[in-house]
């Protein structure tokens, strides 16, 4: 146990120095562009050049690198020209909605696609198997921005029975923030599905075709209850990864539905930071991003082993 | 559960199983497959029927349909399965269930993949008294305890928190056994339930079923390919052929006076202990088992009967009828009467050819491999296992040096060192001039890989199934002669030839081939370089009997022509007899025993040898001695103990000095050795019981409570 | 012994080899069997057509602005799905835009389908550090948001069509390594890459001739998936404004371009979306239906 996580710890970090480092060296090596953002199109070059060597940007990316470190240690992530405000300032607010709309939706795919993947993968080649295996594979199949297109022009345009956008501002169009969360948390819901049920469905099949399946049919067991007691677990081993997985996606990839209802999110800051290129901005989401994304890892890990007695031993 | 005994005498009349004209087909794509055409049988209560036949002749089918439990494309299209006098096949979900598990219980073949992998035994056993008695948890969790014992697992309450995968194979098919027996079902179905375990681990499980089923009086539905596993168990005895029961009997009735064409060839195409290749060539049958799509007009097994008549058995359903004089034996042969009087093929070990001693051809001497052990996710245990542990041997030219042993015992690994996939950690091993113990393949000249070459033993997996025949020997023709492309072709032809493949294989997919075929094919393409020396590591231990005497035949036939020195790696001993002319017995990484084969199969024997022998199963009723059987499982080769490797288990063990000290190598005649701590002389005078026929008592087993901790 | 083994067993043999041709037609035929993937097949073969035939079936260019249509933007006899806020016919549009996806998606697959296969092969046939690496690499890359990365990326170096492929190619191939990766771990292990061995055959015959050939089933398989995937994050990068630069038609500029019109006239950003939406349905039916054709086999 503690060489698990003692590998996983160095595993983490050794990441997220990597992940960083490539991040920084990559918005930093060309010389010029903070400086050149800070003073715009038309300043001459010496006042580039002067400004460079004012932030010290003429020194080696490295340097720089272990400076920018050492900082972050200190709670220090820079100032966001965007935004004009500490980077610090931004970030954990973004996050914090971020992880609101990440988590209403976790907890609504996890028991849905269970359930659905299960109900499929039971009887294989069923009409409930071809309908939810169907379902599933149109639901993946439909970008994000289309769906949301499509659910806003039912739900907005025509029915009127839901914002079109969900800024969790309390007084735009007197919608409730749960009324608000609704049509993104139905996009990511509907497209994320789709996958994570198609993943639990074909480990249903595969071991619905299990020998011990068999033993728990032959012992005069009742369906259900083979189905609960001996198949589900089994089933969950091979898509606990891919599910806790989904947790990345929730947290820094749903820049395309934020986008499309005007949700203050993580995604949209790190769309808007990346266009203006606000490099520090930039710099400190991306760390962000593969820190939830290492620790993910380490938490599918432990729902694997989890459920898994094999690899505890 | 209380009624089973009352109810038994009240059945005593009517059969407990009863197929009826049943005929069961798989709806497939292709269309009906009809597996079984129409099988009638029946079981009485306490009774114990074997099932014998090759594969693909529908005994599996039969177990399942016994359950109803044929799937979505099975059905049982006419006739009827009476248990109990109620038709099972046209039961409700519900009876049925409250038959399954309860009246019925089955033991499978993989013990392994039986078992649930997530839950521990303790559940997985308990859940049978609570879904059938509404037992509650501590009533159920007592009767689980109460029949882990009776399978007699030590530690019996220690073993309800385990999980299958921490138990041996023995162990998990104990519990299945447990799990079968724990609601008392008057019926117990065993779909080969030993095949895959080692020789030792099987005559143990045989013997708990034999004991249980005189302790429970449960009747044995008992199907296996291996016919020596049947005489241990069962009263009676039926042979099956493509879906229809053509003969069956007592075990005596069928074993003294076979009367079906198909159970002569079964039985003699046996190596059984005591021939050898210097007799006569094993007998075969040729052909294979037709599709289940379409069905010959008369007898199925026709095509393949070297006693068939054009006419009388090809254009009419023959019908099974019993033999005469013998009350209950039955024959589906019409020329049952004519057929000469059988004689069991034994004891014909021909005379060694003279002049025996040549040079050797290939020598391993103080062979070492340790591997460091990894574990999962935890990475490196820091243990090492030691899989070659000082290990001497020798092949003459021209000849066939077996290596023999059970799972564990590093024949495998010899085999890799041998071919150069994994290289020794110490000690020599040379062909002719050529150390290549240290040498892994890729650093081998093409010269040397030319002269080692390999059959595996998995068909299905030494054919590239993109490749076609021809291009697979073609190509190894190319690297290892440098032929052209065209010489290639003719030579392709050539060995293909040899092999007795006709030249239009060429064209085929590996997919388009029998698994006989397979290993035909693999054999041509290890001559393509025409090699001294040839390692078959388990060549024929896929294969049904009948094919597997074939490729033994062209095995020698090809030994005889090319004088190939021939390493044949095998865990069965009756073949390891018949195919070698030396012999080294294997345990836990050390050789035991060595020596000329007919010497190693004659006392004085290695104690382990000795009860590998007397495990193998044997199909004649007339030779069941008592068994040695071995306790516990293999010591894990991660701490092995500094004595002898084999006395943890060894029922001849003489006191402390095999735990403490290595066995000294006791020299014979004709280099023949043994590692042990026992004189020679003393080991003869111990074993002169008479092999084979060995009548003994059962030894007293020393450090019963401590083997089993492992 | 399975159910499943008792099936196969009684399973017909299958017909002998006859020829390549008919061998070919054999499997055209068993696709027309499958209707998800007739289905798909279907709609993919139609957009090929568009994207082959937009500059001759698309009524107008795709840049032209029409003012006229500008009063009534909505689909009329002159523009059958009617224009965008620019006065541009929006089914020229959408032809054209299939050319975009229809290019740029095949060669991104396509690269990191060789380059996965290459990183897999070597991962799962020389194990050990080479593995470690290449796995490790590829697991932060496949669990590290793509958008982000995209984003990140693309800011820097700007969007244009060389640099969205590079891209896709090089976030997409991590996942193909490690299919290839777990089918080559496998067999490696199968006795004919030993025999193989055993005959002296190089590394490069074993991975390639040994080995890919037996992985074709599951790699197309998620070839198709792929670009399913593909034309997603093609049209999910127009629609946040980092894909192909303007005023070229881009299935997801054009949605982002009007969906903020929505409530007056959706039409603008309803028909793109319907168009990527089929277009990856048909990649996603035809993924499905080959799987179905080849677990049969």
């Amino acid at each position: 146990m503690l060489r698990f996580f003692g590998k996983h710890a160095l595993f983490m970090v050794v990441t997220l120095v990597a992940v960083s480092f490539l991040v920084f060296a990559l918005n930093e090596l060309s010389p010029g562009d903070v400086a050149r953002k800070e003073l715009g199109a038309y300043a001459t070059q010496e006042q580039v050049d002067l400004l460079r060597q004012r932030l010290g940007l003429d020194r080696p990316v490295v340097v720089r690198y272990v400076e920018y470190l050492g900082k972050l240690f200190t709670g220090d992530l820079g100032y966001s020209q965007r935004f004009k405000v500490p980077v610090a300032d931004i970030i954990f607010d973004r996050l914090r909605n971020t992880g609101l709309l990440a988590a209403v939706s976790f907890a609504v795919i996890v028991p849905l696609s269970m359930l659905l993947g299960v109900v499929a993968g039971m009887r294989e080649g069923s009409v409930i198997d071809r309908g939810i295996t169907m379902f599933a594979t149109l639901a993946a199949s439909v970008p994000e921005f289309a769906m949301g297109v499509f659910l806003a022009s039912v739900f907005v345009v025509w029915l009127g029975v839901l914002p079109g956008t969900a800024t969790l501002l309390s007084q735009t169009g007197g919608w409730s923030i749960p009324a608000q969360l609704v049509l993104p948390v139905a996009v990511i819901v509907l497209y994320d599905m789709g996958y994570v049920v198609s993943m639990i469905r074909a480990s249903m099949v595969e071991v619905m075709q299990r020998p011990y399946i068999r033993t728990a049919v032959l012992k005069g067991m009742s369906f259900p209850r083979v189905i609960l007691g001996h198949a589900v677990r089994n089933a969950m081993i091979n898509p606990v990864t891919v599910i806790m997985l989904q947790i990345n996606y929730l947290v820094a990839g749903v820049v395309v539905v934020e986008t499309v209802f005007a949700y203050p999110g993580f995604g949209r800051m790190m769309l808007e930071a990346a266009l203006f290129k606000d490099i520090a901005l930039i710099e400190a989401g991306a760390l962000v991003a593969v820190f939830v994304c290492v620790l993910t890892q380490i938490l599918s890990d432990l729902a694997y082993m989890a459920l898994d007695p094999r690899i505890r031993a | 559960m209380t009624d089973s005994r009352g109810a038994t005498e009240n059945r005593a009349r009517a059969p407990l199983l009863e197929f009826r004209q049943a005929r069961i087909s798989f709806m497939l794509r292709a269309g009906e497959a009809n597996v079984i055409p129409g099988l009638s049988f029946s079981l009485g209560a306490g009774e114990a029927l074997g099932l014998v036949g090759e594969s693909g002749c529908g005994k599996s089918t039969v177990a399942l349909a016994t359950m109803r439990y044929l799937g979505r494309a099975g059905r049982v299209t006419s006739g009827s399965i009476l248990f109990e006098g109620q038709d099972i096949a046209r039961m409700s979900e519900d009876e049925l269930r409250r038959i399954r598990g309860r009246r019925i219980a089955m033991v499978y073949q993989d013990p392994m993949s039986s078992l649930n992998p997530v839950k521990t035994i303790g559940k997985q056993l308990m859940e049978v008294p609570m879904i059938h008695e509404g037992a509650d948890a501590a009533a159920a969790r007592a009767l689980a305890v109460r029949m882990l014992e009776e399978v007699k697992l030590p530690d019996a309450a220690g073993f309800m928190d385990r999980y299958p995968h921490q138990l041996s194979g023995g162990q998990q098919q104990r519990v299945v056994i447990a799990m079968a027996l724990i609601a008392r079902p008057s019926l117990l179905i065993m779909d080969e339930p030993t095949t895959g375990l080692d020789v030792t681990v099987e005559a143990a499980v045989l013997d708990l079923v034999r004991e249980l089923r005189q302790r429970h009086n449960s009747a044995i539905l008992f199907i296996s390919h291996n016919l020596g596993t049947v005489v241990r168990v069962c009263d009676r005895i039926g042979v099956m052929y493509a879906g229809e029961m053509v003969e069956q009997g007592t075990i005596r009735q069928v074993f003294a006076n076979p009367r079906h064409p198909y159970t002569r060839g079964l039985l003699d195409c046996l190596p059984t202990l005591g021939r050898d290749k210097h007799g006569s060539p094993l007998a075969t049958i040729p052909g294979q088992v037709g599709s289940p799509l379409s069905r010959p007009p008369g007898c199925s097994f026709a095509r393949r009967c070297g006693s068939a008549e054009e006419g009388r058995c090809t254009t009419a359903p023959i019908p099974i009828r019993p033999v005469p004089g013998e009350a209950g034996h039955e024959a589906q042969c019409v020329r049952m009467a004519e057929l000469e009087a059988w004689l069991r093929k034994d004891g014909q070990a021909g005379a060694v050819p003279d002049g025996a001693e040549t040079a050797p051809l290939v020598e391993i001497a103080g062979l070492r491999k340790t591997y460091r052990q990894t574990h999962g996710l935890f990475g490196d245990t820091g243990k090492t296992v030691k899989a070659l542990n000082d290990v001497d041997m020798f092949a003459e030219a021209g000849r066939t040096l077996a290596i023999v042993g059970e799972s564990g015992c590093g024949k495998s690994t010899l085999a890799k060192i041998m071919s150069g996939l994994v290289t020794a950690s110490e000690g020599t091993a040379r062909i002719g001039p050529d150390q290549i113990a240290a040498t892994a393949i890729d650093q081998r000249p093409q010269a040397l890989k030319r002269k080692l070459q390999m059959v595996f033993q998995n068909p299905d997996s030494t054919l590239n199934p993109s490749h076609s025949v021809g291009y697979v020997i073609g190509r190894a023709l190319r690297r290892l002669k440098g032929l052209g492309k065209r010489s290639a072709e003719d030579e392709t032809r050539r060995l293909l030839d040899v092999v007795k493949l006709s030249g239009d294989f060429a064209g085929r997919k590996p997919h388009q081939l029998s698994g006989g075929q397979k290993q035909r094919v693999a054999i041509a393409r290890a001559l393509a370089g025409d090699p001294e020396v040839i390692i078959a590591d388990e060549p024929v231990s896929a294969l049904d009997v009948s094919v597997q005497a074939a490729i033994i035949n062209l095995l020698n036939e090809l030994q005889g022509e090319r004088a190939t020195t021939l390493l044949f790696i095998s865990h069965d001993l009756a073949v390891v007899r018949y195919m070698a002319d030396h012999v080294a017995v294997m345990y836990l990484g050390k050789v035991v025993e060595f020596g000329r084969a007919a010497e190693v199969f004659e006392p004085p024997f290695h104690p382990y040898t000795e009860a590998l022998l007397s495990a193998a199963p044997v199909p004649d009723p007339d030779r069941q001695g008592e068994r040695i059987i071995l306790d516990g499982a293999l010591p894990s080769a991660t701490d092995l103990p500094p004595g002898c490797p084999f006395a943890s288990r060894c029922p001849r063990k003489v006191g402390s000095i095999c735990d403490t000290t290595p066995p000294p190598a006791q020299r014979l005649a004709h280099g023949h050795r043994i590692a042990c701590h026992i004189e020679a002389d003393e080991l003869v005078s111990l074993q002169q019981g008479g092999a084979p026929e060995r009548q003994r008592e059962k030894h007293v087993r020393p450090h019963r409570a401590e083997e089993h901790i492992r | 012994m399975t159910l499943q083994t008792t099936i196969d067993r009684v399973a017909p043999p299958r017909p002998a080899r006859t020829g390549p041709v008919a061998g070919a037609l054999r499997q055209l035929m068993r696709v027309g069997e499958n209707w998800p993937a007739m289905i798909g097949l279907a709609i993919v073969v139609f957009w090929v057509l568009a994207a082959i035939l937009a500059p001759l079936v698309s009524p107008y260019p795709p840049n032209a602005n029409d003012m006229k249509a500008l009063a009534y933007p909505f689909p009329s006899r002159a523009h059958w799905l009617g224009t965008d806020h620019l006065g541009r016919d929006i089914l020229s549009r959408i032809l054209w835009g299939a050319r975009t996806v229809l290019l740029v998606a095949p060669i991104a697959v396509l690269g990191a389908a060789a380059l996965g296969s290459l990183l897999g092969l070597m991962a799962g046939y020389y194990r050990g550090w080479i593995d470690g690496l290449i796995s490790r690499v590829g697991d932060i890359v496949l669990s590290f948001p793509v958008i982000i990365l995209y984003m990140i990326i693309l800011a820097k170096f700007g969007s244009s069509a060389l640099n969205i492929i590079v891209v896709i190619t090089l976030t997409k191939a991590p996942i193909i390594a490690r299919i290839v990766r777990g089918i080559t771990l496998e067999l490696r292990e199968r006795d004919y890459v030993l025999a193989a061995k055993m005959r002296g055959e190089s590394a490069l015959y074993i991975m390639f001739c040994e080995i890919l050939p037996n992985a074709r089933g599951p790699l197309i398989v998620d070839f198709c998936l792929r670009l399913g995937y593909t034309t997603i994050i093609i049209g999910v990068l127009g629609f946040l404004g980092i894909g192909l630069p303007p005023p070229d038609p881009d299935w997801g500029g054009m949605v982002k371009d009007t969906y903020g019109m929505m409530s007056v006239w959706p039409h603008m950003s309803l028909f793109p979306c319907a168009a990527v939406s089929s277009l990856v349905i048909g990649f996603n039916l035809l993924a499905i239906g080959l799987r179905e054709i080849s677990l049969r086999d």
